[in-house]
């Protein structure tokens, strides 16, 4: 579909989401949150942890229902999908989750293969295996095809879990985490292949993280969540700009915590 | 401001939690039934979890029932023969094989080895956040974790018991032709004397039930797991202890049932 959706706005919102509130008990993890993302565009999700950036993520695609506001995603209203309405638009969004989420019985090529056998039915074993091996290669890891998630590094199941989602190629990429619990090359390299599914397979991506170097180098804008709020969006120069307590305090934090590390 | 969801304690916690758990396992039952003849079928995973709870619990249960037979009968011939009725061995061994033996051991046996099998394994999909990736794919988890396991421990359970029970048999006939050096033949006909039609369905029938609550127990506590690699022990732990507790229950409740139509 090349249709570019307008969700409420005037604009050609992919995602729109208005006054979104969400609880657990007590916990008030998002309190009114507000969010355009346009087409082919990458927003980075900034925040510390226990946020509510994931939860974000997981409203978005339906794994989480909302207490109140309003969530379109291409168009269609995510709090009102159920059941097969539901399913055709998650086959619009890839998830790439925190912990990639690989299946553990099965091996690269089939952990690929599962979404594709299931919803392109027209497809032979022939026609399948070559979209694997696409897919991989996309992410440079074809010669991974016949091992087990266990036999992998970190950074390789992260590329495999990319991998998994794009092969239904998807207008929307969420990545939580994508870039937490690996060394800073492996880092560089995951922040490139985000740039490169932009670039290859024209999507529009919500990216959720802490880490800044991710954000500067995938971020078309950044929205950094404080309190279950949006409390500032632009580009990451913009944001980082800010005479906010809280903005410079998370900056500051994160190259006190480099430099530690050195 | 938001809708806030806080639960209120009606009880204690421990008591409320004891109603929710009941009320969440029977909705988790009740999804099973909307859900098994819905399309699509996963068929391939249905065969590949009958291969898992079939084929890898063969040695298990082999030797299981092979000394259950054999030490069973050992066990019962003093007392037979102080009554001179040693000659009834081979009935009553059959008897409490086939009616009671056969069932409960493929049951218990698979209860720790198959039910614990699929607690662990839900529960640390679970946990790992695989069950979301599928659900975010649009392939129905539950249809295609749950359906299939519950359905491959219904079939293959049964058909474990048939296995269970020969085995049994061969055990105590090792017995018997040692001390009264008995044919095969003449062996497997006095044993089946007395076995009745009502024998072998009630067995039959207990062996499904029993089936279907390893793999639903087993499901539903892997499904439900939490906090992390504690929660997939936990859950692998209370699928053998639930199932085999509702096992007993049950096997009180067929019994029951059994000697009712048997009267």
């Amino acid at each position: 579909m090349d249709k570019v959706f307008t969700g409420g706005g005037q604009q050609n919102e992919i995602i729109y989401i208005r006054d979104l509130y969400k609880s657990f008990g007590d916990n008030h993890v998002l309190n009114g949150v507000n969010l355009d993302v346009f087409n082919k565009e990458n927003v980075v999700v900034l925040g510390r942890s226990g946020t509510g950036k994931s939860v974000l993520i997981k409203i978005i695609s339906g794994l989480l229902k909302p207490d109140r506001g309003e969530v379109k995603v291409l168009g269609e209203d995510v709090t009102a999908l159920s059941g097969k309405r539901l399913d055709q638009l998650r086959l619009q969004i890839g998830f790439s989750f925190q912990s990639s989420a690989l299946y553990d019985s099965m091996t690269v090529k089939e952990n690929l293969a599962f979404p594709l056998v299931r919803h392109k039915k027209n497809l032979g074993r022939k026609e399948i295996n070559r979209s694997v091996e696409q897919v991989l290669d996309a992410v440079g890891l074809l010669q991974t095809i016949n091992q087990m998630p266990s036999e992998l590094s970190g950074g390789q199941r992260k590329r495999i879990g990319i991998a998994r989602t794009l092969i239904l190629q998807p207008k929307i990429m969420l990545y939580d985490e994508p870039t937490s619990g690996l060394d800073p090359i492996t880092c560089i390299e995951i922040n490139n292949l985000i740039n490169l599914v932009k670039d290859k397979f024209n999507t529009t991506s919500i990216i959720i993280t802490h880490d800044l170097t991710c954000a500067k180098m995938t971020g078309d804008r950044v929205a950094m969540l404080f309190d279950g709020k949006f409390i500032k969006q632009g580009t990451f120069e913009e944001v980082f700009a800010s005479e906010d307590e809280r903005i410079k305090d998370f900056y500051n934090y994160n190259f006190v915590k480099e430099s530690e590390k050195i | 401001m938001n809708s806030k969801t806080v639960e209120k304690v009606l009880f204690t916690k421990k008591v409320d939690g004891f109603f929710q758990g009941i009320s969440s396992g029977w909705q988790f039952f009740l999804r099973f039934f909307r859900e098994v003849f819905k399309p699509p079928y996963e068929f391939k995973e249905i065969i590949k979890q009958c291969y898992e709870v079939g084929y890898k619990s063969l040695f298990l249960i082999t030797l299981t029932g092979f000394i259950t037979g054999l030490v069973f009968t050992k066990q019962s011939r003093p007392s037979l023969s102080e009554f001179g009725a040693a000659s009834w061995l081979p009935s009553l061994v059959a008897i409490a094989i086939i009616r009671a033996l056969a069932p409960l051991v493929t049951a218990l046996i698979c209860a720790g080895k198959v039910g614990s099998n699929i607690g662990a394994e839900l529960g640390s999909m679970k946990v790992t956040e695989q069950i979301d990736a599928m659900e975010v794919s649009a392939v129905n988890p539950f249809k295609f974790l749950v359906v299939s396991r519950v359905l491959a421990t219904t079939i293959m359970i049964p058909l474990l018991m048939c296995y269970t029970g020969f085995v049994a048999m061969m055990g105590a006939y090792l017995n018997v032709h040692q001390n009264e050096m008995t044919s095969m033949t003449l062996f497997f006909q006095s044993a089946f004397d007395k076995i009745s039609f009502l024998d072998l369905l009630s067995s039959f029938t207990k062996s499904v039930v029993y089936g279907f609550t390893i793999g639903m127990v087993g499901s539903y506590k892997g499904w439900n797991a939490s906090n992390g690699t504690e929660g997939v022990g936990k859950a692998a732990n209370a699928s053998v202890v639930l199932s085999m507790f509702l096992i007993f229950i049950e096997e009180i409740l067929l019994v029951q049932i059994t000697n009712y139509l048997r009267t």
